[in-house]
Parts: structure tokens; C-alpha cells; sequence
């Protein structure tokens, strides 16, 4: 393409020719090589880094985003980074950290209408839908609602309160006369946005965002909850429920509601077997 | 002391005259970046985004169309403005020369410049002989591999991006990789960064292949062998077929594909052969060269 040899006009011949072409090629091969090797090192995003809204699967993003930081231009809150040479995460990618500030999850996506190539997908129009990650209540020793104190900070700073964070009342054992408000995450509405994790009230947060393949456990392909076949079929797909019985004697039945053994033969109050002084039953002689 | 490339031209034409290209070209350069850092230095929101992909006054996009290349090589589709702004990018370089990037925009020509600057002026001489045909391998390498491993495997080192990214997103370590171009430049391979691995470059000179900005060596028959404009040219290559091609009847104009338009052998020429022409990508034979009239019109072939 270019006169490079300071005498273009002595000719080479064919020898030369395909050693130079080699001696090129394996040299070029190398780098590529040593290149290759460190991008792939280099691709890991960790865990605490989270991507904009809409961001493709990491490994696809990689390859779509040309880091030009329009993301990071166009977000009215400024809460995204481009990552710098010497980070942890790619160098030029896009990336929040939820403990310094989450996603606001504008209605508007404007990181997402920035982006040129669809590393941040166009797809995404409605912000409920976003999945840059999924909120975990990872350190159920030390979140103060746990403990049985009120905080709820978490819940009532979610943008999808009620929804993809709620409180599950629970006795507490503790004082045995309390309710813990415990915050649950529901992966399906969870959007990852972080704003959970910011809000935390702890020096280090209980609740932290992962990225969702973190987050989640899978059951395995072949398990079957039986009471979910029966709801979709609408009757049990084994053999017929067989009614349980219990062998007791004429007159009386069980109710597993904690009423326990009732005779119907006495109407009104149900009689026990026991009789009401236990020293009565301690001092019976023979079988009970 | 040896004599500067340039000196003559200076002392004939005055400094001013002698630098008139490189300091347009400083100017572009430096108000290209300038454009870029408003926004975040002093809150003047022009231009968004960087060198990959850009936005002006919200209206006018820009994308690098290598980077787009390789984000659809590995299987990205880009979004409308994305596509439009690479198109522009294209249209824009195809009509002033490919390489008009480099010397003109970008912000790694300034680290490259300094390092021949500094091996000129302290007469330091890089020894490093590289083919200047491997940057095409390397663009090559550079497009092969988002198509094979999903992943812009380029942008981990380019120090195109890193340089101006740096500049306005933060630094980082990319300060590491300027500093290993200046010194290979300076102490292994002259020019040995722009001038023969750089697989930016080797696009755009693809890009500016049918360019109509060209500088022309119109003068040629003044040219006094002075050999200024070798010194201070960037691809030196590319100047001998139309200076020194009078004889075997190749016309006045560079058309070497790796000419960056920069400008400095008209700067540096104290006979004033060189000069920028607009339009006509065919080589004319200037009369006062071909004495007997011989005036046979001859097309150069651009990958000559």
C-alpha cells in the first residue's frame, strides 16, 4: 500500500516476500494474542458496579457499548461513572455504585435515548421493566428490622414500595409481645435501581443489590410443586386425595384448626378425656 | 547546530508564515478538546459525549464509525442517531482526507508531534525500523475480534479513546499509555505510533481514499532539495512520488492514502512548492515542468 523499503525499486522476490508476510503476521498474531487474553480479564464487571438501565447481558454489553459517556451526560441526577483505565470494571463502560447513589428511574429513561448503539437497550420504555440488578436483604443478622426495632427506611424509599419491597409482620420471639417488620424483596417488580441500598440507615447496608445471577437460586428442571400442578389442572394429577381419617371413637372428630378433639355426641362445650385436676390423673393406678 | 526544518522558511517568509498550518491545526485540535471539556469544566454544555460518540447542541450526532463497526461486528444494531452520526463522520473525512483526523482532531497527534519534536530538537533518533503496512494488519486484528469474542477487544488499549475519554471522564492510568507512545516514538520507532501500528489511522486513510482535499506539490520545480519537508513530515513516503515524480511524468499532487493533510511541508518549504488543493483529485502537470510541452495527463493511482 505504502513505499516503506527505502528502495522500492530493487525488487523483492518471493522468498523474501512470504518470510517478511510471516515474520508480520506473527508478530501482529502475538499482540492480538496478549490483547485477547487481557480483555478477558479485563470484561469482568464485579459485583458492586451496576449498569444503567436497559444495559444488554455483560457479555453482549462489551461488544455494543462504544464508551462515548452520552449515558453518563444525559443522566439528570450524575450518578453514573465511566469507568477509568486501573478500575475494576471495563475500561470506558458505564456503571453506577447503588451505596453512593441509585438510579432515580426516570419515567423518561434519558441514559437509555442517549445511547447510540443499543448497549443500553431502546427496547426499554417503560422504567418498571429496567433489571440493572435485584435487591437482597443480605445480612439478616444485622438489619435493625430484624432485630425487631422500626426502621422500614428501605421499604418507603422504594420506587416500587408495596410491590418489590414489602413488609412481612412477624412475631417477635424476643420480647414475645412485638411484631418485627421484616423487608421482603420480590424479584419479579425488584428493578435493581439501588435506592435501598443508598438509604440503608447501617455503616455498612444490610440490603445491597447483586447482579440477578447472583441474587437468585434456580430449582432444578425436573422438580414439581404438586400444589401448583393441582392449581393449573385444577385437580391433583396423582391418584384422588383420599380424605384423612383419623381412628377415633364414634362421636368425635379432629379439627386441625387448634380446636383438636371435639365429641359431637355432647353438644355445647367439648368434653375432655382428662379430667380437670391433673393430680387426679397423677394419682390414677393402672394404664392411662 | 544542525539546521531545523523550517528555519529557512522562517527567516525568508517570517515565523508566522512558517507555522501558519500548525498553528490552524493547533487551533483545531486544541478547540475540538476545548469543546469537549466546556461542558464538564465550565458547566457549557456544547458538546456531549467524546471522541466514540458525541452529541452537539442536542441536535447534530457524531460517531466514531470504526467503534460502530466493531459494535455491529459483534452484534450490536445501532440506534438511529448512532448510525446517522458515523454516516456524517464518514462523509465529512471522505471529502478532506481521511487522515485530516488525525493531525487535525486527534488528541494523541499532540503526544506524537511532542515526541518528534523532542527528537528533533535534541537530535534523539529512534532506530526502530516497522513496516508502515502493519497498521492495516492491525486494523485487521482490531475488526476480527468483536466478531470472534463479542467484545470490543480494542477499546482496552486504543489511545485514541483513552486519551480524550481521559481528558474529559477522568484519567485513570490511561496517562500510562500516552507516556509508552510518547517514549516509543521518541526512543524506538519514529513516528512509530501514527505512522505505522495505529489502526485508527490506517481507517481513515482507508475513509479518505477518493479525498478532494490534497496538498499538491505545484512548485516541485523550485524545490531546491533542501529536504525540510521529508524531515518534518509525518509519513515522509508520501511526499517523493509527487515531488520527485516529474520525471517519470507523475503529477504534482499527494495521493497517498497516509498523507494526514497537516500541512507543515507547505509551512516548512521556504520555496513555497507545496500548496492545499480543493476539488480536483487528478494530478495536473503544472507547464513550467515539462519543457517540451509533453503535457501527457497522467492519473496516479491512489494505492501507488
Amino acid at each position: 500500500m505504502t513505499n516503506e523499503s527505502p528502495k522500492p525499486s530493487k525488487p523483492l522476490n518471493r522468498r523474501q516476500f512470504i518470510t517478511g508476510v510471516m515474520k508480520t503476521a506473527c508478530g501482529v498474531g502475538l499482540f492480538g494474542l496478549g490483547l485477547g487474553l487481557y480483555s478477558q480479564r479485563a470484561s469482568s464487571l464485579p459485583a458492586w458496579a451496576i449498569r444503567p438501565p436497559g444495559a444488554i447481558p455483560e457479555d453482549d454489553f462489551n461488544g455494543a457499548c462504544i464508551r462515548c459517556g452520552l449515558c453518563v451526560r444525559d443522566c439528570p441526577f450524575d450518578m453514573l461513572h465511566l469507568a477509568k483505565l486501573g478500575e475494576e470494571v471495563p475500561t470506558g463502560t458505564p456503571y453506577f455504585i447503588a451505596r453512593e447513589a441509585g438510579c432515580e428511574m426516570c419515567e423518561d429513561i434519558p441514559c437509555v435515548a442517549a445511547c447510540p448503539t443499543n448497549a443500553l437497550d431502546h427496547a426499554l420504555e417503560d422504567i418498571l421493566d429496567a433489571d440493572m440488578g435485584l435487591a437482597v436483604l443480605i445480612d439478616q443478622e444485622n438489619c435493625i428490622a430484624v432485630q425487631g426495632l422500626r426502621c422500614e427506611v428501605c421499604f418507603n424509599i422504594c420506587p416500587v414500595r408495596n410491590a418489590a419491597l414489602t413488609l412481612d409482620m412477624q412475631h417477635n420471639t424476643r420480647s414475645g409481645k412485638h411484631a418485627r417488620f421484616i423487608p421482603v424483596v420480590h424479584s419479579d417488580h425488584c428493578t435493581g435501581c439501588g435506592k435501598c441500598e443508598e438509604a440503608c440507615i447501617l455503616d455498612e447496608a444490610a440490603i445491597k443489590v447483586l447482579p440477578r445471577h447472583l441474587a437468585k437460586g434456580k430449582l432444578g428442571a425436573h422438580y414439581r410443586l404438586g400444589w401448583e400442578q393441582k392449581r393449573q389442572a385444577g385437580e391433583a394429577l396423582v391418584t384422588p386425595d383420599v380424605e384423612h381419617r383419623y381412628n377415633l371413637p364414634e362421636g368425635m372428630r379432629y379439627e386441625h384448626g387448634g380446636q383438636g378433639l371435639i365429641d359431637e355426641s355432647a353438644p355445647g362445650q367439648p368434653e375432655s378425656p382428662f379430667p380437670g385436676d391433673p393430680l387426679e390423673t397423677l394419682n390414677r393406678k393402672g394404664a392411662l | 547546530m544542525k539546521d531545523f526544518p523550517g528555519d529557512t522558511a522562517s527567516a525568508e517568509h517570517g515565523w508566522l508564515k512558517a507555522h501558519k498550518w500548525l498553528l490552524l491545526r493547533r487551533f483545531s485540535q486544541i478547540g475540538v478538546l476545548a469543546l469537549f471539556l466546556a461542558g464538564p469544566l465550565a458547566g457549557v454544555w456544547i458538546v456531549t459525549g467524546n471522541l466514540s460518540a458525541s452529541m452537539t447542541l442536542g441536535v447534530l450526532p457524531l460517531t466514531d464509525p470504526l467503534l460502530l463497526a466493531q459494535s455491529m461486528l459483534s452484534g450490536a444494531w445501532p440506534v438511529l442517531s448512532g448510525a446517522i452520526g458515523a454516516l456524517i463522520v464518514l462523509v465529512f473525512y471522505a471529502l478532506v482526507g481521511g487522515r485530516v483526523f488525525c493531525s487535525w482532531v486527534c488528541p494523541v497527534n499532540l503526544v506524537t508531534d511532542l515526541a518528534a519534536w523532542l527528537g528533533r530538537r535534541f537530535d534523539i533518533r529512534a532506530a526502530g525500523r516497522l513496516s508502515r503496512d502493519l497498521r492495516y494488519w492491525i486494523l485487521a486484528l482490531v475488526l476480527f475480534f468483536p466478531l470472534v469474542t463479542g467484545v470490543i477487544v480494542w477499546e482496552y488499549l486504543n489511545p485514541v479513546s483513552m486519551a480524550h475519554r481521559g481528558l474529559i471522564f477522568g484519567l485513570g492510568w490511561a496517562w500510562t499509555i500516552l507516556v509508552a507512545v510518547l517514549l516509543y516514538d521518541l526512543l524506538i520507532v519514529r513516528r512509530g505510533w501514527c505512522g505505522h501500528l495505529c489502526p485508527v489511522g490506517a481507517f481513515y486513510s482507508l475513509v479518505g481514499m477518493r479525498a478532494a482535499v490534497r496538498v499538491s506539490a505545484e512548485g516541485r520545480s523550485r524545490c531546491d532539495d533542501c529536504t525540510d519537508c521529508f524531515h518534518i513530515c509525518p509519513e515522509p513516503q508520501v511526499i517523493k512520488p509527487a515531488l520527485k515524480g516529474a520525471a517519470r511524468g507523475r503529477g504534482p499532487i499527494i495521493t497517498d492514502l497516509n498523507c494526514t493533510n497537516c500541512g507543515r511541508c507547505i509551512d516548512v518549504c521556504s520555496k513555497r512548492v507545496f500548496r492545499f488543493r480543493m476539488g480536483d483529485r487528478r494530478p495536473i502537470e503544472v507547464p513550467v515542468e515539462l519543457p517540451d510541452a509533453q503535457s501527457h495527463r497522467v492519473r496516479t493511482h491512489p494505492f501507488s
